[in-house]
């Protein structure tokens, strides 16, 4: 096993642990400060991917696609927190689920009337070769512009929630809302504002990735759950658990279906190897998860208490 | 019959109880008063067992129960009410207390017999009723009823699990003069069979009722003794009842 | 009292009934509405009077499943053996399962659920031994003996029907007996439960390994209905059609699984069978688009009726002067 693949997968890892990012910060921001769980937020992934497709399409230029594609999908996700998501913060986590499970259905049809059940964002020419990062290490250039997308926009969130006021409030409102609240902070306008970056957030992933995995409908409930797992594990309103919790989730599960299966083929009979490899590699963040909140059932980083 | 050792709890940097000894004799009423957020809510909890002690002991009639379950206090005859007040809003007052008596009375792993067959459990939960004043009131949804008749309640769910000592955590707040009144009467009342530690800020009610006071100032003890006592010492008015109206 | 006995004859005599108008097909399809129901019934029980809300439901429907399906596999065709055995698995996995998860509360506990699920959905996923994501047909239906052939479609609704009456009838005994109200104490102010002397965590995980095994059973018999399985059944958006039917019908209402199971599989039914003109005209392709209308109705419902159906029923029942 070469150090060349190691590092390799560790990149990737990081990669995805990045994008993870993107959504699991949006994810625990309307969890901390709203309290509610919002299943659709992958839904705004995968309008997201599904707008940048389309504005490629029409402007014909990589970036002005992802560039329109971001604040589209703010506004749809304003637009949904005002007219819809507003009704539930006041409800019981029970409704939030089944409601923004409704969301899902609702979303997911919604795209497949518009633009059918897949569209495709193809990698843009200039990127599609691979970098020299170190002699005889080659890595694609398109991944290694997500990792660098990823940690601007982590640099960009921790300026924004630490050094500014819009951040500050975000932190109060996160660690005790009804303090907040009761310093008459502008709740209404402040959750339509988070939800919006969430949302922007959402779309950053979903255009970036889009052309590395498949823009289709159903796309944003496999990576929802893994939003939900990192933000479990970071701790419900902490930006800083979301960023250790996905880079954790993001190399764990790239390492792990890599090099999971060569380990059990290692010393295990082939039958059970190739079986138990994948199997175990899938699990092995849920298990991650669960080993965490038996230990820390608050996550590692929880905003409040 | 109750015994704190040095019990002590931290939040994060906050020492809210801070190596308190405390004792309630069996058959008196024993007064908890201090300033708000002196860690009288915490020591309650701590007592009861919601909390977990980080320092120190608990003895419960000579038995030490710093490490059992709240559950399994209550069952050895150590109740609490609640300051804010935590009943099952969906049943109705008897069935609220028929619960009580039911988790002491034989396992509820029971599938088949309707628990309305079980007349005990009712008959119990109607005298409990009438004792806390809710013998009208014995249909109606706890939802449904009054601020001082839901407080009611609260003490009567205490009760109806046939503890030997009761904590009680502001039985009177929020109560007028005359529900007030009427509470102080239940606790004497009650007084004869159950032993109480007594959470509270009515000094009227305080001094009328209490054997001993202990008085709790930044979650540490700094006195205790007989009320003309506490009254008359100049600590504890500077302290804490130099603010209130003495009685 | 007329209303059971109403339903009761409905059911009895649908059969017969459909047979008559030739419509024999939908005696097989009652049949899985009613296995639906046994399923959405065991959610209710631990969501609706448990209040647990457990996003991986699907798991346990899923292990009754596939291991009444492996057993017919083998060869192992007695339903005798294989039902009570998809019913201890599925009790068993509810039990670890539940043991883990019970000790957190709120949103935790609803995502541990999930990743549970998930965890199952993929081990099975990676069974090839027994289909793998293709999924396992299976060479006949669970056998019962007694002169009863399984395969006969009428015999298999009595079948089912007598199982669903069963579900229901231990679901009514259990909600008036000692359990139903510790549950529901739980349910209502678990503080204040643990605080009258409850050993919360004891009872809420009775009833989570009871509902498993409810669970289980709709699983292995789903099997045999359709005599095929596969991991969607163990997927996370069939905890969630679960949950949409609970709520439908009903949270914490007896009749709540089996109206929710089947006015869901009923329209979804309606709509992809029956093409009305003026929606197609509007929305060509309307058909293949039902989960639309299903979301709608949902939300409608959460926003607007949290009750759910029965409790419509109800409110109108008491409302009426």
């Amino acid at each position: 096993m070469s150090w060349i693949l190691i590092v390799e997968q560790l990149l990737n890892g990081l990669q995805f642990g990045l994008m993870l990012f993107l959504l699991a910060a949006g994810l625990t921001l309307v969890f901390g400060i709203m309290d509610m769980i919002n299943l659709a937020h992958g839904s705004l992934y995968m309008l997201g991917a599904f707008l940048a497709a389309w504005f490629v399409q029409l402007t014909g230029s990589f970036i002005a696609g992802v560039l329109l594609a971001i604040p589209a999908t703010a506004a749809l996700g304003m637009l949904l927190e005002l007219t819809l998501l507003r009704k539930l913060y006041a409800r019981d986590h029970l409704s939030q689920v089944l409601a923004t499970f409704a969301l899902i259905l609702i979303l997911n049809e919604a795209v497949r009337l518009v633009w059918g059940s897949d569209a495709s964002l193809p990698l843009p020419m200039a990127l599609s070769g691979p970098v020299e990062l170190l002699p005889g290490l080659f890595y694609p250039a398109y991944r290694l512009l997500i990792i660098g997308v990823g940690l601007a926009v982590a640099v960009f969130l921790y300026l924004l929630i630490l050094k500014t006021r819009i951040g500050m409030l975000v932190r109060a409102g996160a660690s005790n809302r009804e303090m907040a609240l009761a310093m008459g902070v502008n709740i209404p306008g402040l959750f339509t504002v988070v939800f919006g970056i969430g949302a922007a957030l959402c779309a950053v992933a979903g255009a970036l990735l889009a052309p590395l995995f498949a823009v289709q409908v159903g796309m944003g409930e496999n990576i929802l759950i893994l939003a939900f797992v990192v933000v479990v594990i970071g701790g419900i309103g902490s930006i800083r658990g979301a960023l250790v919790g996905s880079l954790v989730v993001g190399i764990v599960d790239t390492i792990g279906r890599a090099f999971l299966p060569i380990a059990f083929g290692a010393f295990l009979p082939p039958q059970f190897a190739s079986a138990a490899g994948p199997a175990i590699a899938s699990v092995a963040i849920y298990l991650l998860m669960a080993i965490v909140l038996f230990f820390r059932p608050q996550g590692l980083f929880p905003a409040r208490g | 019959m109750l015994l704190l050792s040095a019990v002590a709890k931290r939040f994060g940097g906050v020492l809210a109880t801070d190596g308190v000894s405390l004792e309630v004799a069996a058959g008196e009423v024993h007064a908890l008063i201090g300033p708000n957020g002196a860690g009288k809510t915490t020591l309650v909890n701590l007592i009861s067992g919601g909390l977990a002690v980080d320092q120190g002991d608990i003895l419960f009639e000579g038995r030490k129960v710093t490490h059992l379950s709240q559950h399994a206090r209550v069952l050895s005859g150590l109740a609490r009410s609640y300051q804010i007040t935590s009943i099952f809003r969906s049943f109705s007052v008897l069935e609220n207390l028929a619960l009580a008596v039911q988790a002491r009375s034989g396992t509820s792993f029971s599938f088949w017999r309707p628990v309305e067959r079980e007349r005990f459990l009712f008959e119990e939960a109607s005298s409990i009723a009438a004792e806390v004043g809710l013998e009208e009131k014995e249909e109606s949804l706890a939802a449904t009823l009054a601020h001082g008749e839901q407080r009611a309640l609260e003490v009567g769910l205490a009760l109806a699990t046939a503890p030997r000592l009761v904590l009680l955590d502001e039985p009177m707040a929020g109560m007028g003069p005359e529900e007030s009144q009427r509470m102080v009467r239940l606790i004497e009342r009650i007084r004869a069979r159950v032993s109480v530690l007594l959470v509270e800020h009515d000094m009227d009610a305080v001094f009328r009722l209490a054997d001993r006071i202990s008085v709790l100032v930044n979650g540490r003890i700094l006195a205790t003794g007989k009320p003309e006592e506490i009254r008359a010492n100049a600590e504890v008015r500077r302290a804490y009842l130099g603010d209130e109206v003495a009685a | 009292m007329k209303r059971l006995l109403f339903a009761a004859t409905l059911f009895l005599a649908f059969p017969w009934a459909m047979d008559a108008l030739g419509h024999g097909f939908y005696v097989s399809f009652a049949s899985r509405l009613m296995i639906y129901a046994i399923a959405a019934t065991s959610l209710n029980l631990v969501l609706g009077y448990g209040g647990m809300v457990s996003f991986g439901h699907a798991a346990f429907v899923g292990t009754g499943a596939y291991v009444a399906s492996i057993l017919l596999v083998e060869e192992l065709t007695s339903a005798w053996l294989g039902w009570p055995l998809a019913i201890a698995a599925a009790a068993l996995a509810a039990w670890v399962i539940g043991a883990l998860s019970l000790r957190t509360r709120g949103v935790y506990f609803i995502m541990i659920t999930l990743a549970f699920a998930q965890m199952a959905y993929y081990l099975v996923n990676s069974m090839k031994a027994y289909g793998g994501d293709e999924g396992l047909t299976l060479p006949r239906r669970a056998q019962l003996g007694l002169g009863l052939d399984t395969a006969n479609e009428t015999v298999f609704y009595y079948v089912v029907l007598a199982l669903l009456a069963l579900v229901l009838y231990l679901l009514h005994r259990l909600s008036r007996a000692r359990f139903g109200r510790v549950i529901g104490a739980i349910r209502d102010n678990e503080t204040r439960a643990e605080a009258v002397g409850i050993p919360v965590f004891r009872y809420k995980l009775a009833c989570f390994v009871i509902a498993g095994a409810a669970a289980g059973l709709a699983g292995a018999l789903l099997a045999s209905h359709g005599r095929y399985v596969n991991p969607g059944v163990l997927h996370w958006t069939q905890s969630g059609t679960l949950m949409v039917m609970v709520i439908l019908g009903g949270v914490g209402r007896l009749w709540g699984g089996v109206i929710g199971a089947f006015v869901l599989l009923g329209l979804e039914h309606l709509i992809a069978d029956y093409p009305v003109a003026w929606i197609a005209a509007l929305l060509p392709n309307y058909q293949q688009h039902s989960a639309l209308g299903v979301g709608i109705v949902l939300l409608a419902i959460v926003l607007f009726a949290p009750q759910g159906i029965a409790g419509l029923l109800a409110r109108n029942r008491n409302a009426a002067p």
